[in-house]
């Protein structure tokens, strides 16, 4: 398959503006004969839903929770980056477009960062008017903090609660147009099938989860905003309901997937305390300015913390990185004290951990000052773990937080099935191999409300589309595929539980296609996951029926697709040899362990295609120029 | 540490419901809530029983997914905790525990914990944001909003639409919920514009779903995870009899052109 | 699914006023003030028994309020109306609230909510009860041993000498200082009044008021049935 990524040729300046400006339009009396399906709606999906509606289409909007304003995008703290400059510390969107790219150590299309960076100065402005309560300061301007290793401060934020104020204020726009009726949106409702007409996707097969029922919804064009995938590892930072099953049954009708072992490892989270645990919480970033890091120097120290000298203190992160010390970026952080723990150094019962101390701020300080800055998130620790982190030091581990890869997308963010549009952490898009701080939110948003509402009109203005219905044989197809996995999985009677398989299937890609990966392990690991699957549809057990509301029956069908997805990860990661962003290769690393890119070979983006069950899948490249920002290797020291 | 629940069962809207008591041996004080119940659900698949439905989904306090009532008390009653942030350690060897499902009319029961609460989305509907169309936004900072303005309009928008104070206020009254959305738009600048329309369909909407009138019990902010203050209440009564005194019916527009 | 378009003329919008929850606790609000305010003026005219010439105190205060019968029976169809526009309101905000939850918990602890407040719908119909007799009692004498007419001094002393009417008496009279406690505070939060300055204030106030009143008023049967008054009344 040849990939068309239609980036527009002339200055990457005025690439997106004379993209519009070319785009054909739809006119107004027209807008509404057109159906748009939009699945999921939290900042990406919600956004475009919205505007959509605005515009005159007849929109139907599917979200699996009860209420759009309950979408995954709702966890996110920190913030929203935006090239606003409002600070005058010589910050712009060239600025941002380069911070973004080397962030994603090279791994991302120019074009798309640009626009994305361009467009971050609307976003705020469309927030601030729906009314969301960013931070201000006492002039009664917006406030900004730093983030993420950036050297300007352009987050911006609503105290701890960024994602969840701009997911309200998307949640608002979309009720609105709810409310004119412009918008249909179809709650507790899960997208198992795509269906492709003609080549096109046309519409979706959805199971209404209260009842059971399957239905079949055809529309001239569909959006998924259907999130990462992170919950492939079990345990991650991402909500329980997260899920790759939109996206993966997707990828089996022809979307290919790009870039599938691209996650991110975020450093602060608090680690696990037992087998029963569900999911991490994690602890913002922003801890790292005051707190200090280290494990015991000796192999299994078991002292507590404050029984442990300065003498026998390793701060490992100011000892290797000393210039960027604590603050080093993400993936290096995380990455450290996963080494420090493997070298049997982690501290806590399990051993999976280091500290994150703030006793010298505190003597430094006072404890009021540190109270005030970081007052909640020290009690959302004391909260989990019932410790009191301004007496002992907290514990922190690295956990997943965000999928970088997702289903490939030109610059019109449609895939490779034309009419499926992909928006927000759902795409593989705009971050690369990794992904800067406070960067996901603007991604989710820039796609919603400015980038899809246009490069849809395009698309419809500019295709044919036969009427098709719901009784077209593609469609009754979908359906009872959907329907056969749904029996399949009822039938199977065996004796583990989902959430035993899921955990399995968690601890092999986290060991294996985690933090760092090698050749053996990745090879050892898709014969696991193989054999896990083969198991699954013999030995799960999945109570219950499919006509009623059930709950395991949802979550089977997710850990299925997780399953198998699981397994293209590794491929994935085994065909990159090198290492770069959140891929970290045992092989290629440099002599002082820091990540070895090889531009020459593998400044490409893997999209996989679906070849059928138990087929090898099939690896296309779109390769990455680089005319503006030159690739050059990340230094933190 | 040992423990007994005591969970309402119902399998659908129209069935009745009745609680059910399960013994659970093996109970660790740093589980969550939830990891508790998962464990429970975990031990009635494995004797091929029904495992007990509840809504959850992020599992740290801000998606309002999860709620049932424990021991009486929504979301069991800790300042600003919801179930699936209540840890394990606030119980003690051989508790009894009742959960039960929020209750009120507006508020159907699905499935054993988990109710239907769309009736929120359409108050939201009704007035809940303000009108601005993509795209014509003016700068961010175009208009200065005071510090305390925006930091009260944050504290009445960190609502997460939970539904506990319905659930523990004797009157099944969505007054806190509405009136924090309320007093959220209408207290920034750009909320103005709408401003007695809002509080007027708003609270119109509550009505007719059918939720109780205010008495002015305060259980819903003590047991609100996001300790949303009664003082939104007296703001959304304030708007809502200014609206109904002085809203002009609007002119409609049509014409040419 | 539910609609909301704005009422157009005055008398539909107080009528929808009317309505809604809001606007009925805004009626119950208001007439609950002038209630209130009546019951401290009242009250205060109680009080006048303790004065040293206070059969002829009262009999002028009596004469006082009855010098205009236009007047008297516009203060009494206020109160009236007052009174009635409060119950009624309640019993249909009572009604509506009962149907927003009809199945009840198996298990329910209260947090926060007050013993006056959870009270509210018992200490009110007591208050009705009351209100009933007492006007029989002392206002047209139908429930009074020996009623004389413009005599309030006589008829309180010889009323109040039966334990059981005195008894009835305190009892109402404590239901007014639960009902008063809460009623009070929660009047201004009703109306839209409520700062975080002025909280702790205003419950204060609240409080001290409805003690104030209840006890000032449950003084005097127990001072009749001590015989510290009425020792002229034979
Ligand atoms: C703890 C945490 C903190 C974060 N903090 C930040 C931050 O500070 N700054 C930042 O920029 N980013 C942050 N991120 C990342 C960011 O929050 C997410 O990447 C982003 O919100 C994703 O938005 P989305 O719209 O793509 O997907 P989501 O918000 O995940 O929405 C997915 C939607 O799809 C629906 N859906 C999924 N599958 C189906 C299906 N099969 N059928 C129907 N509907 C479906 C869901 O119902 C939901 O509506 C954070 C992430 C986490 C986990
Ligand atoms: C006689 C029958 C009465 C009944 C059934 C009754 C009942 C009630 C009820 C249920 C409330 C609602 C409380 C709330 O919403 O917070 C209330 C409020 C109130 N009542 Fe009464 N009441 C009665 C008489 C009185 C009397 C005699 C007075 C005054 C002396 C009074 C003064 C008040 C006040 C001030 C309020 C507060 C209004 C508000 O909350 O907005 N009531 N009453
Ligand atoms: C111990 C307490 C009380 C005493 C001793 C008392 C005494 C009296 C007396 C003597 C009268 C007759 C006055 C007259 O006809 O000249 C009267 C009338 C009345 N009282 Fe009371 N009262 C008490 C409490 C209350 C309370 C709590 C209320 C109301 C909530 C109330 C409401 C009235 C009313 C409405 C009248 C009729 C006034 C009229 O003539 O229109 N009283 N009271
Ligand atoms: S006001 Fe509080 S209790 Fe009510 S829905 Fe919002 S967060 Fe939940
Ligand atoms: S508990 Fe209920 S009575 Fe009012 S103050 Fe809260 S809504
Ligand atoms: S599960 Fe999201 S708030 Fe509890």
């Amino acid at each position: 398959m040849t990939l068309n990524s239609r980036i527009p040729t002339g200055p990457i300046e005025k690439a997106w503006e004379s993209t519009k400006f070319n785009m054909k339009l739809v006119n107004p009396a027209n807008k509404r004969k057109y159906h748009v399906i939009v699945v999921g709606t939290g900042l990406a999906g919600g956004a475009c839903a919205a505007s959509l509606g605005e515009l005159g289409y007849n929109v139907t909007a599917f979200c699996f929770q009860d209420s759009p304003r309950r979408a995954h995008s709702i966890a996110a703290q920190g913030g929203i980056n935006a090239a606003k400059n409002y600070r005058n510390d010589g910050d712009s969107i060239y600025r941002l477009f380069y911070d973004t790219l080397k962030g994603g150590d090279f791994r991302a299309r120019e074009h798309n960062v640009y626009r994305l960076a361009q467009v971050s100065v609307n976003i705020i402005d469309q927030c601030v008017a729906q009314g969301v309560p960013f931070a201000r300061e006492y002039g009664g301007t917006l406030a900004n903090r730093s983030f993420g290793g950036a050297q300007v401060s352009r987050t911006f934020y609503a105290r701890g609660q960024t994602g969840q104020q701009l997911l309200i204020g998307a949640y608002q726009a979309l009720e609105r147009q709810v409310a004119s009726g412009q918008v249909k949106m179809l709650t507790r409702s899960e997208m198992v099938d795509l269906i492709v007409i003609d080549g096109k996707a046309r519409g979706i097969v959805t199971r209404n989860l209260v009842t059971g029922k399957m239905d079949i919804h055809i529309a001239d064009a569909v959006v998924m905003g259907t999130g990462g995938y992170g919950n492939v590892f079990y345990l991650s930072t991402n909500a329980k309901g997260s899920n790759v099953t939109a996206s993966w049954r997707a990828y089996k009708r022809g979307a290919l997937f790009a870039n599938p072992c691209f996650t991110q490892i975020h450093p602060t989270c608090i680690p696990v305390s037992g087998e029963y645990q569900s999911k991490l919480t994690l602890m913002s970033e922003s801890l790292r300015n005051d707190g200090r890091i280290w494990a015991p120097k000796q192999l299994g120290d078991k002292r507590s913390a404050d029984q442990i000298p300065e003498g026998d203190r390793d701060y490992y992160l100011e000892r290797m990185y000393p210039s960027f010390g604590n603050l080093a970026p993400r993936d290096i952080s995380s990455r450290a004290a996963k080494r420090v723990c493997d070298e049997g150094r982690g501290v806590g019962e399990t051993g999976l951990g280091v500290y994150l101390d703030f006793r010298d701020s505190i003597q430094r300080l006072g404890e009021n000052t540190i109270r005030e800055r970081y007052g909640n998130l020290f009690e959302i620790y004391e909260r989990i773990t019932g410790e009191n982190p301004y007496k002992s030091p907290m514990r922190i581990f690295p956990a997943v937080h965000y999928t970088m890869g997702g289903l490939w997308v030109d610059y019109h963010l449609m895939s490779t099935i034309p009419g499926l549009f992909v928006l927000g952490e759902a795409n593989f898009s705009d971050h690369g191999a990794n992904r800067l701080g406070a960067s996901a939110l603007m991604q989710g948003l820039a796609d919603g409300y400015f980038v899809a509402p246009y490069t849809i009109t395009n698309y419809l203005a500019d295709t044919k589309l036969e009427k098709v219905s719901a009784d077209h044989i593609e469609a009754k197809g979908a359906l009872e595929n959907a329907e056969g996995i749904t029996k399949r999985l009822l039938n199977a009677k065996g004796k583990k539980t989902v959430t035993q398989f899921h955990r399995e299937l968690g601890k092999t890609i986290w060991d294996y296609c985690g933090m760092s990966r090698d050749e053996a392990g990745l090879k050892h690991a898709i014969g696991k996951v193989q054999e896990l699957k083969e198991e699954f549809w013999k030995n799960v057990t999945v109570p219950g029926s499919g006509s009623d509301l059930n709950q395991q029956l949802e979550n089977a069908g997710r850990v299925a697709d997780f399953l198998e997805l699981g397994e293209l990860m590794c491929i994935d990661a085994l065909d990159r040899n090198e290492s770069c962003g959140g891929h970290f290769r045992e092989e290629y690393q440099t002599s002082d362990g820091e990540a070895q890119r090889d531009d020459e070979k593998y400044s490409y983006v893997a999209a996989w295609e679906y070849k059928g069950e138990g087929a090898a899948p099939a690896l296309n490249k779109e390769p990455l120029t680089f005319e503006y920002v030159k690739p050059a290797q990340r230094s933190y020291k | 540490m040992k423990l007994t629940l005591n969970v309402w069962r119902q399998s659908g809207p129209n069935t009745p419901g009745k609680m059910v008591k399960y013994d659970l041996p093996n109970v660790n004080e740093d589980m969550s809530f939830l990891e508790m119940l998962d464990v429970l659900n975990e031990t009635l698949i494995a004797k091929s029983e029904e495992p007990v439905t509840f809504e959850h989904d992020c599992r740290e306090g801000i998606c309002g997914s999860c709620g049932f009532m424990i021991n009486g008390k929504a979301h069991g009653g800790f300042p600003k905790t919801t179930v699936c942030q209540l840890h394990m350690r606030h119980y003690k060897d051989g508790d009894e525990i009742f959960i039960e499902p929020w209750r009120a009319t507006a508020f159907p029961i699905v499935k054993d914990l988990m109710v239907n609460r769309s009736a929120f989305d359409r108050i939201i509907q009704a007035g809940g944001f303000i009108s601005v169309p993509t795209g014509s936004a003016v700068d961010g900072n175009a208009i200065p909003i005071p510090k305390s303005n925006a930091d009260r309009a944050m504290d009445a928008a960190q609502c997460i639409g939970c539904g506990a104070c319905v659930a523990s206020c004797t009157n099944a009254s969505a007054s806190l919920f509405t009136s924090a959305k309320i007093a959220h738009l209408n207290l920034l600048p750009q909320g103005q514009p709408e401003k007695l329309d809002r509080a007027l369909k708003m609270v119109t909407v509550m009505n007719e779903e059918k939720f109780g009138s205010c008495t002015n019990l305060q259980e819903c902010e003590a047991t609100c995870p996001k300790g949303i203050s009664i003082e939104n209440i007296a703001i959304m009564n304030r708007h809502f009899v200014e609206a109904s005194f002085m809203q002009r019916p609007a002119m409609s527009e049509g014409g040419a052109g | 699914m539910a609609t909301a378009a704005a009422p157009n003329s005055k008398l539909q919008q107080s009528l929808a006023l009317y309505q809604s929850t809001i606007g009925k606790k805004y009626v119950v609000a208001v007439t609950g003030a002038v209630l209130f305010l009546f019951t401290i003026g009242h009250m205060l005219g109680n009080l006048q028994i303790y004065l040293p010439n206070a059969q002829e105190a009262l009999a002028n205060y009596a004469k006082l309020l009855h010098a205009s019968a236009e007047l008297l029976w516009a203060v009494r169809i206020a109160l009236l109306t007052c009174f009635v526009l409060h119950v009624v309101t309640i019993a249909q905000l009572y009604n509506l609230n009962r149907a927003a939850r009809p199945q009840s918990y198996v298990m329910k602890t209260p947090t926060m909510s007050t013993y006056a407040s959870r009270t509210m719908y018992l200490s009110g119909p007591i208050l009705l009860f009351f209100v009933l007799y007492h006007l029989s009692h002392l206002t047209t004498g139908a429930t009074h041993p020996s009623f004389v007419e413009m005599d309030p001094y006589h008829n309180l002393v010889t009323g109040f000498r039966q334990p059981m009417a005195s008894l009835f008496y305190i009892i109402a009279m404590s239901m007014l200082g639960l009902h008063l406690t809460h009623g009070v505070w929660s009047m201004f939060q009703s109306m839209g009044f409520n700062h975080p300055r002025y909280r702790n204030g205003l419950r204060n106030f609240a409080t001290a008021a409805a003690a104030i009143i209840s006890l000032g008023n449950i003084s005097i049967p127990v001072c009749v049935l001590l015989g510290i008054l009425g020792k002229d009344l034979v």
